[in-house]
């Protein structure tokens, strides 16, 4: 028997009785309809993650101050010390190792800020020009913070969108001058909108030199170093190499702790792909549970078409031949099947993107692949003893109908 | 052509052995009509089921075109009934969601031949048949004779060597069951052994030879072999 004619018989006999195949592929397809959905939606929470990590700046490592130990307290504590400040100068040390493209020192405060008789406190960050590389921000108007000594003041300021809007509506900002606590700002630049990374607002700061910024809050210490490494490769070493020159720095004290962005993001990878294994698991389940409904319905359509069945063997079809026309019936409805599923899948992906358009949905392909197996593999295996079955039947009483 | 000898077939039942055929000798040349006779449980079905080879003797052998066909597997017997066996039955058997086309179709299917052929068999059919308005039917759009005709048509499709045939006018009205028969005569003129079960004796006397059966055995026969 040709391959084209055992399709089409296939297909006859499963057009034949349509209530059942409807059901059947129903079945089918709910199940690997859920199991891309649900692996979709933790694909998607994976990569949420990765995302908001990855917009936060590419190979980053952080040096804070203090140390966090789990040693206990130590001496310095006891003694009513606070831990040694991280100075500029310890920020422009660290250019020193090779594995560093470039840092933007960190220091953070809040001022009122006013134009006018507008003001509103706002977040007020000092840094450097190469914040804008480091922490992947964009431009949108004028320019950002100047190129220079690090250690210069300047009284000029870059606005977050937000801010700019605030203060200045749709009129020109670049140029103009803005209070900044008792100092006065020239505005030189206005931030792209960017909305909410990693909790914090971008849109809603106020750039400043960090020699500006010390001045304004009368300080000298930093908040926090970000170094950008050269690559990927190489964040270990840039991270020892910070250690080390910090440890130098401060007289052989390790009191800084440096955090790279990858061990942290690789942490939340691992963990968000657990779970999305873990819930397409269990929505396989559902596909097993579908395995058995098609078992089942193939024997009964085994004992509604014995007749049938005695009449083949009659024209000449050898058992084989009966249990591959079983078999193309289960695999023709676990394919269909599927490939609704799928397409189910898909459309309910692309309904929860929509709903949810901060969260990157759609199935991993591992998901999908594993979805279409088990499918098939569960339609073709449940009916393995119906298609015995047939097989193994006396035509004499086939025929009879018994 | 088909030898039989001594076959015997017996069933268990329940744990008791019931001798449905005993001690059948029995020979068939091709182009022989035969017309097998006699009560309800004397083993009609039983040898017509043997020569057709679905079912195997308790003991005796089979021979077909000389080969012991007792002998082989379940493959090698279903191919031989592909090749050299036709059945036409009572109730016609026609399977319910195909045309009448491809219900006569259906054998050559089973048996792999290529889709131009079998479309050219099929239209001849067709044609010989009288069915040509009605190819495209459903059996349930078919009346009682168009059914058988399409049975015949397909036990024919793929030139058997004998026709075995089971009441075949047992649902029909007398016209019918005539215009059947005829078709069946024909084929016989065809050089086809036609093996014909039946309780009818009017039908049954128009056989070259009749063979009367009581409790699985022949007890007379009558006609000459061909």
């Amino acid at each position: 028997m040709r391959l084209v004619d055992v399709a089409q018989f296939a297909t006859g006999s499963l057009r034949g009785s349509p209530a059942r195949t409807l059901l059947m592929m129903l079945a089918m397809s709910i199940g690997v309809a859920a199991v891309v959905v649900l692996t979709a939606l933790g694909e998607g929470a994976r990569r949420y993650v990765v995302d908001q990590f990855s917009s936060l700046g590419t190979n980053l490592v952080i040096v804070l101050p203090g140390r966090t130990e789990t040693a206990g307290i130590g001496p310095g504590m006891l003694l009513g010390q606070i831990p040694r400040e991280i100075s500029l100068d310890d920020a422009e040390a660290l250019l020193r190792s090779r594995a560093v493209k470039r840092i933007a020192p960190l220091t953070v405060g809040s001022a009122m800020l006013s134009r006018d008789a507008l003001n509103r406190e706002v977040v007020v960050l000092g840094s450097t020009s190469d914040l804008l590389a480091v922490r992947h921000m964009s431009i949108g108007l004028g320019k950002f913070l100047p190129l220079g000594d690090i250690h210069e003041s300047a009284s000029v300021c870059v606005l977050g969108n937000q801010m700019k809007r605030e203060l200045f509506g749709n009129t020109q900002a670049v140029g103009q001058w803005v209070r900044l606590g008792d100092r006065r700002f020239r505005v030189i630049g206005v931030l792209a909108a960017q909305g909410e990374s990693m909790g914090m607002r971008t849109d809603e700061l106020v750039i400043v030199p960090v020699a500006s910024a010390h001045q304004l809050f009368n300080t000298s210490g930093l908040f926090r170093i970000l170094i950008e490494a050269n690559s990927r490769d190489v964040i270990e070493q840039a991270k020892h190499d910070a250690e080390q020159i910090m440890f130098q720095r401060h007289s052989g004290e390790r009191d800084v702790t440096v955090i790279t962005q990858d061990a942290v993001l690789a942490t939340f990878d691992r963990i968000l792909t657990a779970l999305t294994m873990a819930v397409g698991g269990i929505a396989a389940i559902s596909l097993a549970v579908a395995g058995v409904l098609i078992m089942n319905v193939m024997l009964i359509a085994v004992a509604q078409r014995v007749k049938e069945i005695g009449l083949l063997k009659a024209l000449g079809a050898p058992g084989g031949q009966i249990r591959t026309l079983f078999f193309a019936e289960a695999a023709l409805l676990s394919g269909i099947g599927c490939v609704v599923g799928l397409i189910l899948g898909y459309a309910g992906s692309f309904i929860i993107g929509q709903i949810y358009p901060s969260l990157p949905v759609s199935p991993p392909w591992w998901a999908v692949l594993a979805a279409c197996a088990t499918a098939l593999g569960t339609g073709i295996l449940f009916s393995v003893w119906p298609a015995r079955r047939a097989a193994r039947l006396d035509p004499v009483a086939a025929l009879a109908g018994r | 052509m088909i030898t039989l000898s001594q076959v015997s077939r017996s069933f268990t039942v329940g744990d008791q052995q019931v001798a449905a055929l005993r001690g059948i000798d029995l020979n068939i040349a091709a182009g022989d009509y035969v017309s097998v006779m006699g009560p309800s449980g004397s083993g009609k079905s039983t040898l017509l089921n043997l020569i057709g080879l679905l079912d195997r003797p308790s003991s005796g052998t089979y021979k077909l075109d000389g080969g012991d066909v007792t002998a082989l597997d379940d493959v090698q017997q279903a191919r031989v009934r592909s090749e050299k066996i036709g059945f036409v039955f009572q109730s016609f058997h026609l399977v319910p969601r195909l045309t009448a086309a491809m219900n006569i179709e259906l054998p050559m299917i089973l048996a792999g031949i290529a889709p131009e052929e079998r479309r050219e068999r099929v239209a001849k059919l067709v044609e010989n048949y009288g069915l040509k308005d009605r190819a495209d039917h459903r059996p349930d759009q078919l009346s009682g004779g168009q059914r058988q005709r399409v049975a015949i048509a397909r036990a024919t499709s793929m030139h058997p060597a004998v026709l075995l045939a089971d009441e075949p006018t047992g649902n029909l009205d007398q016209t019918t069951g005539r215009e059947v028969m005829a078709l069946l005569e024909q084929l016989v003129e065809q050089n086809v052994a036609l093996i014909l079960v039946t309780h009818d004796p009017v039908i049954g006397g128009r056989a070259h030879r009749q063979i009367h059966m009581v409790d699985g055995q022949i007890i007379s026969e009558t006609g000459r072999s061909t």
